[in-house]
């Protein structure tokens, strides 16, 4: 009886104080787990498992729970996951999320709790300026970055008379805003197709009818496997060389195979970058499962690291928001990008490098391989209009 | 005005597209027709048909016997599913038929994701269905779209014999018109819906395998296309083999040429900016518009089938 006693006071004591070392660290993770796109969220998963395997199962010293949350690539489902597991599973911190439209439902939901949200994937161009949020972090990217990288990368190659493909949506639009921003070039045609369309013949028949020099397309998931497999089939890969951003990944190089010789990507990161961390990270991820990590994953593990950063900083007062934010800001831990800062708006000022798909090991899949750098410390175009000072 | 060689190529793709629509509505209409049964999970088929062929391609190293090994094993699972989950669901009402075969589509998403995963994979062709054909000077098709076209109509053309000139034909519209009547003259009127029911699934198979090598298989690559198969069988009218035909073309060969030539055609009329925007915006409605005016002018769809 006097030892349970004992137990309530000193729990009581505890939730009497929240800036006190805590015992335990939930940490909710948000990403799409079902449907066709639920592949993406297996590597990302998979990922914050191998994370936590590399720091013993211990974030920032603790002991650590992550609570997984499905979102159905859906706004309102992601919404009420975040909730649930703030109310319900009483988590510290928020991470995940892959969909632009599913980070700007949930981050004002988490961030006026006062928790922090860490962004793995999605980088809607509001949160990188004049919404971004002191409680908001990213290790991904702003969506711009990487077709402003490739539309650099063939402004400075001097190529003309590109063809765009792009489906028409939100962020297919930004893609080619996005080049456009550094590509100056002519532009042969623009064309938007529907969203989640299957079949891209009409349009490939139309692309081949103009005999463009080039070709820059954004076609993420599913889409851009039917595409590559079109594009190939109907024989014009190789003859108009084809740029892409978010479409050949080490998801769709497995659906694709040789359909994906020859394309060029740009991205942040490949598995082939040679950086310690990112090394560590690939050759254990090959080791527990069997493939290739994919960038998704890639961020999603560096997501966990910052965390571990941070509330190692605060000595495991993850209730020190203030201390949390200061010590998150400092980016102070082994990147799989290399070592990297914080722009002002909470998003990284980083490299970003073209990539090529080239033949893998005898016997195996095409691998994407690093050929340059196209930008240094790249900051992306909104941070301007972020008003956060420090 | 583009090149007439490009029209007459875009109008190809649209056959090849409609064609590939027919495959499935064919199925879906006869189910509807004959049965009075409204089945979702049509989408299914398709996808399990293209699973099973990869699955029997890779056992078998041949790709002819694993097309038909999969077009059999599609074949058994719909009997299978009529006999297990549907056969008690006739007497009910259509939304009851809407839910139990939503239900049928979770269930076999999840299932083909246990079984092979949910990474999608790669469905190689042939070596001999590879390379183009040349139609006329300085045109390259893809074979293997000149060989789909090719199997649609030979499928159409022997589903209109089968139904209009053999004994089972005859009671598979028999059963259409009148299924009271045709089990008091002793037919047995089960077996010949698990018949149709399987054949139809048979035919989603089919598509979904021819599928496989031009699109993604993965789970749920069944339901992508299964709206655009309801707009044909709309448009065509419900249970009518001969409507979901010309529907499917209908459809395959104004969305085609519509996502082709309807921009540049906005162009010439209004501002290239506000065709831009307005273009893709209208191509994807066009077979919604299209089917809002066949309803209008026919609501039974362009050939109703008699008996309903």
């Amino acid at each position: 009886m006097r030892t349970k006693l004992f137990a309530v006071a000193v729990a009581a004591l505890f939730a009497a104080s929240p800036a006190l070392a805590q015992q335990k660290l939930k940490i909710g993770f948000i990403t799409t787990l079902s449907g066709p796109l639920g592949v993406i969220g297996k590597h990302m998963k998979d990922s914050v498992e191998l994370a936590l395997d590399h720091l013993n199962r211990k974030v920032g010293g603790l002991e650590t729970e992550v609570v997984y949350g499905d979102d159905q690539a859906k706004p309102d489902v992601g919404l009420q996951v975040a909730k649930e597991m703030m109310q319900k599973d009483n988590v510290d911190i928020v991470a995940g999320i892959i969909w632009s439209n599913v980070m700007l439902a949930v981050v004002p939901a988490v961030t006026e709790t006062g928790r922090i949200m860490v962004g793995t994937n999605a980088g809607a161009s509001p949160l990188a300026g004049a919404q971004c949020n002191e409680r908001y972090f990213s290790t991904s990217w702003n969506n711009d970055q990487s077709p402003e990288a490739l539309g650099k990368y063939m402004q400075d190659q001097g190529i003309n008379d590109v063809y765009v493909l792009a489906p028409n949506y939100q962020a297919g639009k930004d893609m080619v805003a996005g080049f456009k921003r550094y590509y100056k070039g002519r532009i042969v045609d623009e064309v938007y197709t529907r969203f989640g369309q299957t079949d891209y013949q009409a349009e490939i028949t139309q692309l081949r009818s103009k005999s463009p020099k080039a070709v820059f397309v954004f076609y993420p998931g599913g889409m851009g496997i039917q595409f590559l497999k079109q594009y190939s089939e109907a024989g014009l890969r190789g003859t108009y060389p084809l740029y892409s951003v978010f479409t050949v990944d080490e998801i769709s190089i497995p659906a694709i195979k040789h359909a994906a010789l020859g394309q060029y990507e740009a991205r942040f990161w490949s598995p082939d970058l040679k950086v310690p961390a990112s090394q560590k990270y690939v050759a254990d991820f090959q080791k527990k499962y069997g493939h290739l990590p994919v960038f998704y994953g890639a961020q999603s593990y560096d997501g966990i690291l910052l965390i571990d950063s941070a509330v190692r900083a605060v000595k495991g007062k993850v209730k020190d928001t203030k201390g949390m934010i200061a010590a998150m800001r400092k980016a102070n831990y082994d990147s799989i990008r290399g070592k990297f800062t914080f722009n002002v708006n909470h998003h990284p000022i980083q490299n970003f490098y073209l990539l090529k798909a080239v033949a893998g090991p005898a016997g195996k899949d095409p691998v994407l391989e690093i050929q340059q750098t196209v930008f240094k410390n790249h900051k992306d175009a909104y941070y301007k209009d972020c008003k956060m000072k420090w | 005005m583009p090149p007439l060689t490009l029209v007459f190529e875009q109008l190809l793709n649209g056959v090849q597209f409609g064609v590939m629509l027919f495959l499935m509505a064919a199925g879906l209409t006869l189910v509807f027709g004959i049965m009075n049964f409204v089945n979702l999970a049509h989408g299914s088929f398709y996808m399990i048909g293209a699973y099973l062929t990869l699955a029997a391609v890779q056992w078998s190293g041949n790709y002819i016997a694993g097309v038909v090994l999969g077009l059999a094993g599609t074949l058994l699972v719909g009997m299978l599913v009529e006999v297990v989950a549907l056969r008690t669901l006739y007497a009910r009402d259509h939304l009851d038929h809407v839910l139990a075969t939503f239900g049928l589509i979770l269930f076999f998403n999840e299932l083909v994701a246990i079984i092979w995963g949910r990474t999608l994979l790669d469905f190689p062709r042939p070596e001999w269905l590879r390379g183009h054909v040349e139609i006329f000077a300085g045109s390259r098709y893809p074979f293997y779209r000149a060989v789909v076209i090719l199997v649609g109509l030979a499928v159409g053309a022997g589903l209109w014999y089968v139904v209009t000139r053999t004994r089972l034909g005859m009671l598979i519209r028999a059963g259409a018109s009148n299924r009271t009547m045709i089990a008091a003259l002793g037919v047995n009127v089960r077996l010949l819906y698990t018949v149709v029911f399987g054949f139809g699934c048979a035919l989603a198979g089919l598509a979904g395998l021819m599928a496989g090598p031009i699109y993604a298989v993965l789970p749920g690559m069944g339901e992508m296309i299964l709206i655009q198969v309801f707009v044909v069988i709309v448009i065509g009218g419900l249970g009518s083999i001969r409507g979901a035909f010309v529907g499917a073309l209908l459809v395959g060969i104004v969305d085609t040429l519509g996502r082709a030539f309807l921009r540049p055609l906005l162009a010439t009329m209004i501002s290239p900016t506000a065709a831009d925007s307005a273009g893709p915006a209208l191509a994807s409605m066009l077979i919604y518009l299209l089917m809002a005016l066949v309803l209008a002018v026919r609501p039974e769809g362009l050939f109703p089938s008699r008996g309903r």
